[in-house]
């Protein structure tokens, strides 16, 4: 693993009981490479996910990548009984960390709200606090779970830039996680699809134009796409 | 023609001037409910001053009041008030600390529960204050038996709601410690108890009252000291005053204590959006 590298995964395989949901997926993201993941419904991405954060055991392979990712879920998972900043210096150990917690606040948009508690925050700002969670941290893997799948349409819009100009700062390697189509091709560098228990397709996004990368992704999906239409 | 005109007028809808009454503002509410409590207690002066009530069934409530302050003067409500809280306090103390103890080992380890819950439970079907004249015979009838009954009645609902607020902590925010390395030492300190706080307290709640019960039972049976003999004592000699006021002053503590406890929910519990500002009604 080179110096550039974030992670390489070799050869992954998971099952569940006789079900393989996995089956010897090879996957390499380079550091400040935003990488998205598509795939249908129960095709394993989020349990590529899970096993990448160390959540959940695998059946062979290798995961060749910091032991300790930063993970972002759906849900924002916050603490409830701690001020945001105790919140985002959560596991980090450093005598700075209230200054780093202000810094990464800052970052998210959210300076001056140290003190607060998680239940004044709307859904996207509290999913931003988990942003600066995870950031605070300098990953070199950053893992999205759906993260933005429960905020409503202009919130979401918002969250995709800030997301890319966070990763563009701090260059950490980025496997999103996502089933929407529109916001894969908005925010990624790199678009995988996941059928099978591998990656079946990738594409890079500055090579194909965003209407036909749609129309190509949705037909991966199986899709009909009805741009045609319109 | 005319008539139908008229019908016509008639079935107009006719519009009125809604003035919304302003309601009844809290400060009236407050005031009403007070109401009943005082004119219940004007009743019973006068019913006592004309002398429908014999003063040996119910003293008149400004006897009651009288007795209070004579026993205030003469420093003997305070002594036997200190012995009755202090046998409280020691015996909550002892059995919080237990029930506490027990309900961390419980919640956390399946071996744990597996060995003691089974245990625990069948100690708890028993009415605690059934066990009272097995108490008086193990302890006689000094401090420490009196101490052992509230510590048993206090041990019960602290140990249930403890395992109950461990079990209960949201798996997703655990998986968050996993993700974010916390230590096991962490995890607990940071994640699982202020997760089971909310339901600790309430097992506080419900332990500050048995306790109350347990003292009233364990000091009315036999002792020298404390609001329960002051009772026992008065009612050798017919005091109903004084017996009236031993049952206030077990109101009033028993009041004091779950403002305490509410206390501690607000002060503990502030980043819950339930128990935040005004509190729980």
């Amino acid at each position: 693993m080179t110096t550039d590298t974030a992670v390489i995964v070799r050869n992954l395989r998971r099952r569940y009981g006789e079900r393989v949901v996995i089956d010897g997926l090879d996957l390499t993201i380079r550091k400040g490479e935003f990488v998205a993941l598509l795939g249908e419904s129960g095709c394993g991405k989020t349990t590529l996910l899970r096993a990448l954060a160390g959540l959940d055991p695998v059946n062979g392979g290798q995961i060749d990548g910091p032991k300790q990712p930063a993970v972002v879920f759906q849900e924002h998972r916050l603490l409830p009984w701690a001020s945001l900043w105790e919140n985002v210096t959560l596991g980090v150990d450093t005598a700075q960390g209230r200054k780093q917690a202000e810094a990464a606040l800052g970052e998210v948009g959210l300076a001056g709200r140290e003190e607060d508690w998680p239940r004044n925050l709307s859904g996207g700002q509290a999913q931003r606090v988990a942003l600066a969670r995870a950031l605070v941290r300098e990953p070199q893997l950053m893992l999205l779970d759906e993260p933005f799948a429960a905020l409503d349409a202009l919130t979401r819009i918002k969250m995709h830039v800030l997301i890319r100009e966070l990763v563009a700062r701090h260059r950490p390697g980025v496997l999103l996680v996502t089933h929407d189509v529109d916001e894969a091709i908005a925010i990624a560098d790199r678009i995988l699809v996941m059928r099978n228990g591998g990656i079946a397709a990738s594409y890079l996004t500055a090579d194909i134009a965003p209407p036909a990368l749609r129309e190509t992704l949705l037909q991966e999906l199986g899709v009909e796409s009805d741009s045609r239409a319109a | 023609m005319t008539i139908e005109l008229l019908n016509r007028e008639a079935l107009k809808p006719t519009v009125q001037e809604h003035i919304p009454r302003p309601a009844a503002t809290e400060a009236q509410l407050q005031l009403l409910s007070w109401a009943a409590p005082v004119a219940i207690l004007l009743a019973w002066e006068v019913a006592s001053r004309a002398g429908l009530i014999a003063p040996q069934v119910l003293p008149a409530p400004s006897s009651v009041a009288e007795t209070a302050w004579r026993l205030t003067v003469s420093g003997d409500l305070f002594k036997h008030l200190g012995a009755s809280l202090l046998r409280a306090a020691i015996g909550f103390v002892i059995g919080g600390a237990i029930g506490f103890a027990l309900g961390v080992l419980v919640g956390f380890s399946r071996v744990a529960e597996a060995s003691l819950d089974r245990s625990i439970q069948m100690i708890r079907a028993i009415p605690f204050l059934a066990l009272l004249p097995l108490v008086i015979v193990w302890f006689g009838v000094d401090e420490s038996g009196k101490i052992f009954l509230v510590a048993l009645a206090v041990l019960f609902p602290i140990y249930i709601n403890t395992v109950l607020g461990i079990r209960q902590v949201d798996p997703k925010l655990l998986e968050l410690a996993r993700v974010t390395g916390l230590s096991r030492m962490k995890t607990i300190r940071k994640i699982i108890l202020p997760g089971a706080m909310p339901s600790i307290l309430t097992g506080v709640r419900y332990a500050l009252a048995t306790a109350w019960l347990a003292l009233v039972v364990a000091e009315t049976v036999a002792t020298t000291s404390g609001i329960g003999f002051l009772a026992m004592d008065a009612r050798e000699f017919l005091q109903t005053d004084v017996i009236v006021l031993a049952i206030l002053i077990y109101a009033v503590i028993g009041i004091s204590a779950d403002g305490l406890a509410r206390f501690l929910e607000r002060k503990l519990l502030a980043w819950h959006p339930n128990y935040a500002k005004e509190g729980r009604k």
